[in-house]
């Protein structure tokens, strides 16, 4: 048993966080990850340049890593630096086109040249792909896709899209170049698209890509836990900071029994939140894949409420200011709960593994 | 044991409800409903509605033109104006300094203050807080000086909440810097326009920008502006925070709340099902709804204590706990039924094209707004040292 990290992971982790450290501002990010295009060019291209993206893919398909741990590795550093940049969707869309060996995409999207985003959800989907309802319908030589895309991270500014709708043969994937969007900021921060599909002709990648979608997704679901630890040990660091620095009746407020219990709380879920993330780290690519990652995704969602309230809660008014850095930590660790299904929703998910699981064993003793 | 209100209060529960389904304009109620901020045309409106009514400065007593109402009517004239969306006017000039004023003030101060409230020409806002002085208000250090007949004022106030819409303020000043702290403060009245005052908005968590800081620098305040003796503000603003306690548990504000989640869950699919047949979803408003009926009767328990004049502080501290707690859980079981269209920012996305609600597109930061009810009218910690002293040591 060894939880530590490997010499190679150890290194992108000591790049990225200097490069971030280095050139990524939260001043100028908090301008930024609120206007179009939400996110910032010179970063995407210092992402690329230090092979976060390739990392994303392995050797055989052409990138340079490709596992569960190089992606972990990768959004705790960007959780810890509050980056915004649009990284979600390009994981998720280069995943997928890597799988089904577009080399030339794979290339321009690993390169930084392009960026891709992957439209899954729709108005009435949040995370179970079965309930899918756009379709796709073969008209000679092309696709024409109808329906409606919602939550399309990172979409402004990308392209070529991914799109899944439904086909004949299950839930087919497809590559729309640039699609209308309906775009906009997210509450905390970075873009995010609806696309109306009115008849659209789109390129088909697979008319049944329903295991390999599954898959980009819980790869995806992994990196947001990820990215959520980062921020958490940021948030956490800040709140204890704070707590000794500021003084009321004429002492610390790190000297107060109450909210030292508060801060021992959050460092408790912290501690839980880095653990199931191991655990999916590990599921990731096995029998367990969908049951760990909707785990990790379950109690991050929940302590990441819990560690983000108790954080503006234990600075006061101050934590309610744009001006401070931890309420943005805050607010991205509230809303990552709201991508790739809530943590009501992988409860559920959790639950119906459970009962699958449960009726296997009653079958086989 | 009886839970019922007696027939007169019945009455004049129906009076009310008549009375804003007459009268509150519905571009405003939609406003409250959607969280969308009041402009100062909205508080003025409908200030002057009520106040045509007489139904304006709830807690004063007849004589300064309030309704003179007991305990239990006000109770029910905030829970009807809450549960149908109606704003909560601002309370500085109405809940506390008017009754301030009655209590401490001069002559002279009741006649120039009183009216100017009623009729919208004051508008007043707070200056306790300071940087270094919030839980411990009693550390505030503003300074006002005695030179012949001003006091010059120099120091910071902040969190003042809607002071861009304020004409005057009511200050906290340290007065005197030897002995307890607390026995060295006084209250006075500022006029926003004062050379040396300044005001510049903050910025909240959610993009808004409803609070303040002022800055005194030798600001001259005439030294009749000041309330009370010199050096008695501590039990002057004593006073006038009771009064912001009022309606402190905020129940019609919850029980509007649980309306509007109960709309959207009912309108809202993921996954195959609506929110409301969603398993998690269905036991957490069970319970959430179960601690808001609860806290309803603990409120009216304590409404019939303090109607039999046996109020305790310890049952304040209670009511604002569990109350906000309620409120910030509704809050967040809003925006979580939203799940991934909670995220744009953009109004017209839910507004226009996802058949949702039009009150839930300001779901998430209306959310992060809630936060700051933990955090001011003493905060919650500061609520349960209260309880505790008393429970433990008293
Ligand atoms: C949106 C908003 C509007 C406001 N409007 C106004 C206004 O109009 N006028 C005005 O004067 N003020 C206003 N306030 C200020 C408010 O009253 C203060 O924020 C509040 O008193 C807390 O003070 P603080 O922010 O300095 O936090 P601090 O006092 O620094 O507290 C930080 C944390 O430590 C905790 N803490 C402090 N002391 C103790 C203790 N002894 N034991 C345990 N825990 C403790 C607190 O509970 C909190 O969690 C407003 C605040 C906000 C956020």
């Amino acid at each position: 048993m060894d939880f530590r990290l490997s010499e190679d992971h150890q290194l992108l982790s000591n790049s990225l966080r200097r490069f971030l450290a280095d050139n990524y501002d939260i001043e100028a990010r908090n301008t930024r990850a609120f206007e179009a295009p939400y996110h910032m060019k010179e970063i995407w291209s210092g992402l690329a340049e230090l092979g976060v993206l390739g990392a994303f893919v392995s050797e055989e398909r052409g990138g340079f890593g490709g596992s569960a741990p190089d992606v972990a590795v990768i959004f705790e550093e960007l959780g810890r630096s509050l980056c915004t940049e649009p990284v979600l969707g390009t994981l998720m869309g280069l995943r997928l086109l890597a799988a089904f060996g577009r080399e030339q995409e794979v290339r321009s999207l690993i390169a930084g040249e392009t960026r891709t985003a992957l439209a899954v959800y729709e108005p009435n989907s949040a995370c179970d792909i079965s309930f899918m309802e756009a379709v796709a319908r073969q008209d000679g030589d092309a696709w024409r896709l109808s329906g409606r895309k919602s939550a399309v991270y990172g979409a402004p500014g990308a392209g070529p899209i991914l799109v899944a709708a439904k086909t004949d043969a299950g839930i087919g994937l497809f590559l729309i170049e640039k699609p209308d969007l309906i775009a906009a900021a997210m509450t905390d921060g970075g873009g995010v698209a609806d696309i109306v599909l009115e008849d659209v002709v789109a390129e088909c990648i697979s008319t049944d890509a329903g295991a390999e979608l599954e898959d980009a997704l819980d790869l995806g679901r992994i990196a947001l836990c990820a990215e959520a630890v980062g921020g958490m040990t940021m948030l956490l660091e800040m709140t204890v900071d704070y707590l000794k620095q500021r003084k009321q009746f004429g002492q610390s407020l790190a000297t107060f029994q109450a909210l030292q219990h508060r801060v021992v709380d959050m460092q408790l879920e912290l501690e839980q939140c880095r653990s199931i993330v191991i655990a999916a780290v590990a599921g990731h690519g096995g029998a367990d894949q969908s049951r760990t990652a909707s785990m990790a995704k379950n109690l991050i969602g929940r302590a990441g409420l819990a560690i983000a309230e108790e954080a503006i809660q234990l600075h006061g008014g101050i934590g309610m200011t744009w001006e401070l850095p931890a309420a943005h930590y805050a607010k991205r660790l509230v809303m990552i709960d709201h991508q790739l299904g809530d943590r009501n929703d992988h409860a559920l998910r959790l639950m119906a593994i459970d009962k699958q699981q449960a009726e296997f064993r009653a079958r086989h003793q | 044991m009886d839970l019922e209100f007696t027939e007169d209060e019945n009455r004049f529960r129906n009076e009310v409800r008549t009375f804003l389904k007459q009268k509150l304009p519905s571009s405003i109620s939609k406003k409250v409903r959607c969280g969308i901020e009041l402009d100062r045309e909205d508080y003025l409106r409908w200030g002057a509605i009520l106040n045509a009514r007489g139904w304006l400065a709830t807690t004063w007593p007849k004589e300064y033109g309030g309704p003179g109402w007991t305990a239990v009517e006000r109770h029910i004239f905030t829970e009807e104006c809450a549960v149908n969306a109606a704003p909560r006017m601002p309370a500085f000039g109405l809940t506390m300094l008017g009754p301030t004023i009655i209590k401490f003030g001069s002559e002279t101060q009741k006649q120039e203050i009183l009216p100017r409230i009623l009729d919208g020409t004051d508008w007043w806002c707070q200056g306790f807080s300071e940087p270094g002085a919030g839980s411990d208000l009693a550390s505030l250090k503003t300074r006002a000086v005695r030179d012949g007949d001003h006091y010059v004022v120099n120091g910071q106030k902040t969190w003042t909440t809607l002071g861009q819409h304020a004409n005057r303020i009511f200050c906290l000043v340290r007065t005197a810097t030897e002995g307890k702290p607390q026995g060295g403060i006084s209250f006075i009245l500022v006029d926003l326009d004062t050379p040396g005052v300044d005001m510049r908005p903050i910025r909240l968590i959610d993009g808004s920008c409803e609070v303040n800081e002022v800055f005194f620098t030798d600001a001259r305040v005439p030294a009749e502006n000041l309330v009370g003796e010199e050096n008695q503000g501590w039990s002057i603003a004593k006073y006038l925070l009771t009064h912001e306690r009022t309606n402190i548990a905020g129940v019609g504000f919850s029980m509007l709340d649980l309306e509007r989640y109960r709309n959207l869950a009912a309108t809202t699919w993921r996954d195959g099902r609506r929110i409301a047949d969603h398993p998690v979803f269905a036991a957490r408003v069970a319970e959430i709804e179960t601690d808001l009926e609860a806290l309803r009767i603990t409120n009216l328990r304590m409404l019939a204590d303090a109607r039999d004049g046996a109020a305790t502080g310890v049952g304040s501290s209670l009511l604002k706990l569990k109350g906000t707690q309620v409120r910030q859980a509704l809050q967040d079981l809003y925006r979580s039924a939203l799940g991934p269209h909670a995220a744009p920012v953009a109004d017209e996305l839910s507004e226009n094209e996802l058949a949702l609600p039009v009150e839930a597109a300001r779901a998430a930061p209306v959310y992060f707004q809630h936060r700051k009810l933990s955090i001011f009218g003493g905060s919650n910690e500061i609520q349960r040292n209260i309880v505790a002293k008393e429970l433990l040591w008293e």
